[in-house]
């Protein structure tokens, strides 16, 4: 099966909306006009004996983009990222950084940044020579080090640690002179191999802000890559979602989440509901859907890119999109059906609802507003065809 | 009650163990010609004695270079072998890896015959450079499990993220890797000094006539008669042997510490 999936450029940042690229680092990327591909992957595959990893997947990357590889572990997203990098050989297929080919370059030549989940510092050298260190290579003096590395350490807001030793500092702060590491160099491509997966629940938030708040400052073409979906929807300019070893979807986070183009994408990003259907025709600009539980659903069009003509289909309907409510409140222009509570699972600020309408479990998440039906109480459940999509039955 | 016979059985072991080293240290500095007790006085006439056999010197010094050729051999060796083992794919690995270990496992006098055979298999004389290969046979062992153990706890992600950097895998192995295994790397290189200092079978059978080392010296030595000074060679052996390694260990320790490993 070959596949053949392509950034969409329509949505995305042209680097000269970005802000300009006035590193500490003394960076001045000239943002070029129209969109430049940074990274280009033409039908790459990468084998392990008789295990293929990634199959046949194209990929491109506009300059300054910040892309992110999203999947559960085991798809291949990890060794895609690898393959950029230049620690994996591809199998098949070219991967262009900036227009030239890097197959044969190695590593050492290909000028990115990488960080890794471990942070990965030299545990024998200083900060400060940890940051510089990409620098002795690049023919940089030793004064001019210095100030790079000291401007890298501002941007990460950690001044003053260049002394210390990488075990000194806290895992949060490791990992942001990772980053600082990383991008003194100014690589060409930033990778970020799930860089805070090893961090506490509450410090990975911050980071994600501060990471991204740092990729848009200098503007560097960005490929991250994380299992977590909140990660990827809150950072990314453009989410590939992966699934063995194949690319599943390529789109902005709206519409990755908004109008899944699989059943896998639909529940990995969220949960969703996921009923059998059948298109019996169009009504104006939407797919008329046709399920046992919810009756006729007009399905706008652009939610229903690949259900066409008539056929067995597939209803999405997000968790969040399907709102409980008394049977006797008005229900004008929604889809209305009668159901009953089974079980609550509350969460503070929102609901967790398992539901049944006729013989189907479904599952609503809704924002609590005074308090959560009880279980078993009878309850209509509402829902507006523009928020749901169609899948075609693969 | 238990406990008591316990700690007196513990004590009669140690005692056991160290009373004779005991015995040729005091004895070293014993004023008298006979070694006998009660000492007739406190000298270092053995010391001097030692310093100004020719032969003693002789061996000392062949002991030095065959101890250090050793060290240095085995060591580089060593840090070879186990970076191809762990770093990389080699076929028949677990093989070679067994291989490499074995000669602790053969007994000291079958490897030594073996080798001698082999040579004369091959007409090959003995010579100061089979000794010394002889010596790397069985240090290196030693030096792999070290330096192994360490480099399989370095994380791979360092290095890649060295060579991510700019650095090429020579210069990431220089700059990285070998720092974070230098107290692995000298730990070997003092196990495989040490041994070296102190073996006796392998040396007897491999060494060609006329070169002694210090403890075939001693074994030579002794074969005549038991001077006294063979109670000061005694315990400078001693000094070297057990204090090599303590100054080693210290050095690793502070090493490490400086790094924050």
């Amino acid at each position: 099966m070959v596949e053949n999936v392509r950034a969409r450029p329509e949505g995305l940042l042209t680097p000269e909306t970005r802000f300009p690229a006035a590193v500490a680092a003394g960076k001045s990327s000239s943002p070029e006009t129209g969109i430049v591909s940074s990274v280009t992957l033409s039908d790459i595959v990468k084998r392990f004996e008789a295990f293929t990893a990634v199959h046949k997947t194209s990929l491109e990357i506009p300059e300054g983009n910040f892309v992110t590889l999203l999947g559960p572990s085991g798809c291949g997203k990890t060794t895609t990222l690898r393959m950029v990098a230049g620690l994996l050989d591809p199998t098949e297929g070219e991967i262009l950084i900036k227009g030239r080919k890097v197959n044969d370059v190695p590593i050492h030549k290909r000028n990115l940044g990488l960080v890794f989940q471990n942070y990965a510092l030299f545990p024998h050298k200083t900060i400060a020579e940890n940051v510089a260190f990409g620098l002795k290579y690049r023919g940089v003096s030793k004064q001019d080090a210095r100030k790079r590395v000291q401007g890298a350490l501002e941007l990460v807001q950690l001044p003053g640690v260049g002394d210390r030793y990488p075990k000194q500092l806290s895992g949060g702060q490791q990992q942001r002179i990772a980053l600082a590491r990383a991008i003194v160099i100014e690589p060409d491509v930033l990778l970020l191999d799930e860089p805070l997966s090893a961090l506490d629940a509450n410090l990975r938030e911050d980071m994600r802000v501060e990471l991204k708040r740092i990729q848009e400052r200098i503007g560097v073409t960005t490929i991250f890559v994380t299992h977590d979906q909140s990660e990827a929807l809150a950072m990314s300019d453009q989410i590939v979602v992966m699934s063995a070893g194949r690319v599943e979807q390529v789109g902005a986070p709206e519409d990755v989440y908004n109008t899944p183009a699989s059943e896998f994408v639909a529940n990995f990003l969220g949960a969703s509901n996921i009923l059998p259907a059948r298109c019996v025709g169009r009504d104006g600009d939407a797919a008329v859907l046709e399920t046992e539980t919810f009756g006729r659903v007009p399905v706008p069009a652009a939610k229903a890119p690949n259900v066409s003509g008539e056929g067995p289909a597939k209803l999405v309907v997000r968790a969040e999109k399907l709102q409980l409510s008394p049977r006797e409140a008005p229900a004008d222009g929604v889809v209305a059906v009668d159901a009953t509570v089974e079980a609550v699972d509350y969460q503070g600020q929102a609901v967790r609802y398992f539901v049944r309408a006729g013989d189907r479990h479904l599952q609503a998440i809704n924002m609590i507003d005074e308090r959560p039906f009880a279980e078993g109480a009878p309850v209509s459940l509402r829902l507006r065809p523009r928020d749901c999509a169609a899948l075609p039955v693969s | 009650m238990g406990w008591f016979f316990i700690r007196l059985w513990a004590l009669l072991v140690y005692l056991f163990m160290f009373l004779p080293v005991a015995v040729v240290v005091l004895l070293s500095f014993n004023a008298s010609q006979f070694d006998s007790f009660p000492m007739t006085g406190l000298s270092f006439r053995w010391f001097v004695e030692l310093w100004q056999n020719d032969a003693i010197l002789r061996a000392f010094q062949t002991s030095m270079i065959l101890g250090g050729l050793t060290a240095l051999i085995s060591t580089t060796l060593g840090v070879l072998a186990s970076l191809a083992l762990v770093r990389y794919r080699v076929p028949g690995a677990n093989l070679i890896s067994t291989m490499l270990i074995a000669p602790i496992l053969v007994p000291e006098v079958v490897l030594a015959v073996a080798l001698l055979l082999f040579l004369n298999f091959l007409s090959i004389n003995k010579s100061f450079a089979l000794l010394l290969f002889g010596h790397v046979i069985f240090t290196l062992p030693f030096v792999v499990l070290v330096v192994q153990a360490r480099l399989v706890s370095i994380r791979r992600d360092i290095e890649e993220a060295a060579m991510s950097l700019g650095a090429s895998p020579v210069q990431t192995f220089f700059e990285v890797t070998l720092p974070l295994m230098l107290p692995a790397v000298l730990a070997g290189g003092l196990f495989a000094f040490t041994i070296s200092f102190d073996d006796i079978t392998g040396t007897l059978f491999w060494k060609p006539g006329g070169v002694e080392t210090v403890p075939t010296q001693i074994f030579a030595m002794l074969r005549n008669s038991i001077s006294p000074e063979i109670n000061a060679l005694g315990t400078v052996m001693i000094v070297l042997t057990v204090g090599l390694p303590l100054l080693g260990a210290a050095i690793a320790r502070q090493l490490a510490r400086k790094s924050g490993g």
